[in-house]
């Protein structure tokens, strides 16, 4: 109670809209006939697949797996048989498909053998190569496997450990949920995170607006062996961003372009925690999260959801009503609109909510900027948003990252208060887009450089070869033929060398000459020779008459 | 007060001597303004440009021997670049060089190839890989789209593909309708 909070700069008060999904108890939503995996639901290297077309896999089997560090398995969420690993539709805004495996289940929902891990027995990157086979990422939104975020690097502790149960966001309750049902396992987690990252200073922080998830962290905390403070902060967004939370809790701030591990602080979301939890004390893989299912539906509600469970039969779980407008994958500010309802809940689905005109009226027409200053007010990342807009817009992608560009979290609190109701972070979003697009193509030109250098280099290194070769060669002949008259005891010059070297190049023509010189008239009567040596002298005749009228001309001018 | 001009002098010629010997033995080799023109052509080393490839034709505009819009790959906007590096006035391309082209990667039917290796010589970043009277394949991380490898094949089975956007290809649009309606207030 006593710890002093400190305030973030910015943030707007958008209306919470929570008490709808809140008022339901958790359910679990039935198991589909068919689930669509995506391979890539993380951030990092997609998973790469390790069944094949036809095989019978069971729940909680990994089907594909972490490609690299910065990646994570993927798990079959029930057992039954791999139909297709295709290209489909998967919720991203562009609409475009990508790799999924697809299991057609059996019913009978039968797991693979698992068992609980004695984390602290095992070798801490033992245990963190695990949780990354288990499928381990960020539930809170951004996806980061989190073997990664456990690995304090090489300082070997990372002092404060704090868990994000802000969930600032309107419409979206499964943290909050989490926090009032699972608050005891959410707490196992923090002992796992705890234990890898050598925390000494644990905060769990809370946005006002959930008494329930505080109460009931609180009374969890209490049971617990080591200290855990859960500290009540002010409702505002973006107050769970974890650059947010941090700044509430520590009144430290993330230098620009930094990581929050760089000042010793590691943030997580309490959904990652009951995740790790699951997956330590019951061996279970990341194959379902809770899901915030809201907005224009009959009964809004949160849903323990199987991974790749297609989002249009959550929809009709919670009641759709006719005047939908459209689905956004996350909350009003920050979702993105999802491509059509087939496609499957992933990792990072928190939320799915369905958007009516009464709800959702449409934005009205965009303005030109009035340079107000009201989204630099209201930025929490303290940037100039109105300026980004201009960068952006012209395409002067330079002056944009001078502003900071990439210090935007896109929370949306500039859009929000905008005036003129300019799509603010769709234009960040595009300029973030450019720049990393610049800076592959840049990587790509660079290589093409270096590879074009070392083929002249080759070229270059292979000519000289070549003519190192043939004057190897020439060499050789010089002094063999130089041995012959050194041998009569003669001093032989280098011009006689070469002179000598001439005469046998010379004599070697002419024996091919000779060689290929017609053989019919080895055996011919000499009548016939004579008649050939007067055609010859003829000829002779003729040449000479020829070239002298030629001659004559020469001396003419 | 003579001790101290005398470790000045002393200092000065120190520093003169240190500062000479490193204008020499850290000397820049080749070209500065070659090197910065060279790393904003796009290095597809096609030599639509007049030139056997980016590095020349950097060469050849840092002497003023070449004008600055004659690269098609590097488009309107490297133009603009090489427009802003040299403080002149950007120009359009000159369509005697060509126009770009959507990004592409050139690909081999391999049915028909028959292992000529003369599109491997023509390659000039060395993307095509193979031997004598074997299938060639071409790494398509690696081929620039340079279009040179086509001619030389006698049997036409290289073709340029066009780079289809995935999804992690892809990128953010310009929000292109939000701009024409705020083009339309703006004008009137
Ligand atoms: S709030 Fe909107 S109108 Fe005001 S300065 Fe920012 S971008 Fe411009
Ligand atoms: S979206 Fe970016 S620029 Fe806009 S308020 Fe949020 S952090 Fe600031
Ligand atoms: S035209 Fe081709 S070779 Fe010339 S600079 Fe451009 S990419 Fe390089
Ligand atoms: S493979 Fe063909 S198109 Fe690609 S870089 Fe080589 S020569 Fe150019």
């Amino acid at each position: 109670m006593s710890r002093e909070l400190f305030k973030f700069k910015g943030g707007v008060h958008p209306p919470e809209h929570k008490a709808e999904s809140t008022s339901r108890p958790i359910h679990a939503a039935p198991l589909p006939k068919k689930l669509v995996i995506p391979l890539r639901q993380h951030i990092g290297n997609p998973a790469k697949p390790v069944v094949e077309v036809g095989e019978r896999v069971l729940k909680g089997q990994m089907i594909a797996a972490a490609d690299g560090y910065i990646s994570t398995a993927v798990h079959a969420s029930s057992s039954g048989t791999v139909v297709a690993i295709d290209l489909q539709a998967v919720p991203h805004i562009s609409g475009l498909p990508d790799l999924c495996i697809t299991i057609e289940t059996d019913g009978r929902d039968e797991w693979v053998a698992h068992a609980p891990l004695d984390y602290q027995a095992m070798e801490p990157s033992q245990l963190r190569m695990q949780l990354r086979d288990l499928g381990l990422a960020g539930l809170g939104g951004a996806v980061f496997p989190s073997a990664v975020k456990l690995d304090p690097g090489a300082s070997h502790v990372c002092s404060t450990l704090i868990i994000n149960g802000g969930e600032c966001e309107p419409w979206i309750t499964c943290d909050d949920m989490l926090m009032r049902h699972h608050a005891d396992e959410i707490l196992q987690g923090v002992a796992i995170m705890r234990h890898l990252l050598g925390s000494t200073d644990i905060l769990v922080g809370i946005e006002d607006n959930k008494p329930e998830a505080l109460d009931s962290m609180r009374s969890a905390a209490a049971k617990l062996d080591f200290a855990v403070e859960v500290v009540k902060v002010p409702a505002r967004y973006p107050g769970g961003g974890a650059k947010q939370m941090i700044e509430t809790l520590t009144g430290k701030q993330v230098p620009s372009g930094k990581l929050s591990t760089d000042i010793g602080i590691q943030v997580f979301n309490v959904g990652t925690s009951y995740a790790l939890a699951r997956a330590i004390h019951h061996g279970e893989p990341l194959i379902s999260r809770l899901v915030t299912v809201t907005g224009h539906v009959l009964r809004p509600q949160n849903f323990e959801v199987l991974i790749g469970t297609p989002m249009h039969t959550l929809i009709t779980l919670a009641g759709d009503r006719d005047g939908t407008t459209g689905v956004l994958m996350g909350g009003p500010m920050m979702g993105v609109p999802v491509p059509n309802l087939d496609v499957p809940v992933i990792k990072a689905t928190n939320c799915i909510l369905v958007k009516s005109k009464e709800l959702f009226p449409p934005l009205p027409k965009a303005l030109p900027c009035i340079r107000c200053t009201r989204c630099a007010d209201a930025c929490p990342a303290e940037l100039q948003p109105q300026e980004l807009f201009r960068f952006a817009k012209a395409g002067d992608f330079g002056r944009a990252q001078e502003y900071h560009l990439f210090d935007c979290i896109e929370c949306g609190c500039c859009s929000y208060v905008c005036p003129s109701h300019i799509p603010l972070v769709d234009f960040y979003r595009y300029a973030k887009g450019e720049i990393w697009a610049r800076e592959k193509d840049k990587r790509a030109a660079d290589l093409a450089r270096e590879r074009h250098e070392f083929r002249q280099f080759r070229q270059e290194r292979e000519k000289k070869e070549k003519a190192e070769k043939l004057a190897a060669k020439a060499q050789a002949k010089r002094a063999e033929l130089a041995a012959a008259p050194a041998a009569e005891g003669a001093a032989v010059s280098d011009a006689d060398a070469k002179k000598a070297l001439i005469a046998a190049a010379l004599a070697r023509a002419q024996a091919k000459k000779s060689d290929a010189a017609p053989k019919n008239v080895d055996q011919l009567t000499p009548e016939q020779l004579h008649q050939i040596e007067e055609i010859e002298a003829r000829r002779t005749k003729i040449r000479e008459l020829a070239r002298k009228p030629l001659e004559s001309e020469e001396k003419k001018p | 007060m003579l001790a101290a001009i005398g470790v000045m002098a002393i200092l000065a010629v120190a520093i003169g001597l240190v500062l000479g010997w490193s204008a020499i033995r850290f000397k820049v080799e080749g070209n500065p303004l070659a090197e910065k023109i060279d790393a904003i052509l796009p290095q597809t080393q096609c030599g639509q440009c007049g030139f056997p490839g980016c590095r020349p034709y950097a060469e050849a505009i840092a002497k003023g021997e070449a004008d600055i819009n004659q690269c098609p790959p590097g488009g309107e906007e490297g133009v603009k670049k090489l427009a802003e590096l040299l403080g002149v006035e950007p120009k359009p391309l000159d369509e005697a060089h060509g126009t770009p082209k959507p990004k592409s990667v050139a690909f081999i039917d391999e049915q028909t190839c028959i292992g000529c290796t003369l599109c491997i010589q023509a390659c000039p970043v060395d993307a095509i890989s193979g031997a004598a009277k074997q299938m060639h394949t071409i790494i398509a991380a690696e081929c620039t789209g340079c279009e040179l490898c086509l001619p030389p094949c006698p049997v036409d089975c290289i073709s340029m593909v066009p780079i289809a956007e995935d999804l992690p290809h892809w990128k953010w649009k310009h929000p292109v309708v939000m701009m024409k309606k705020i083009a339309e207030t703006e004008g009137a």
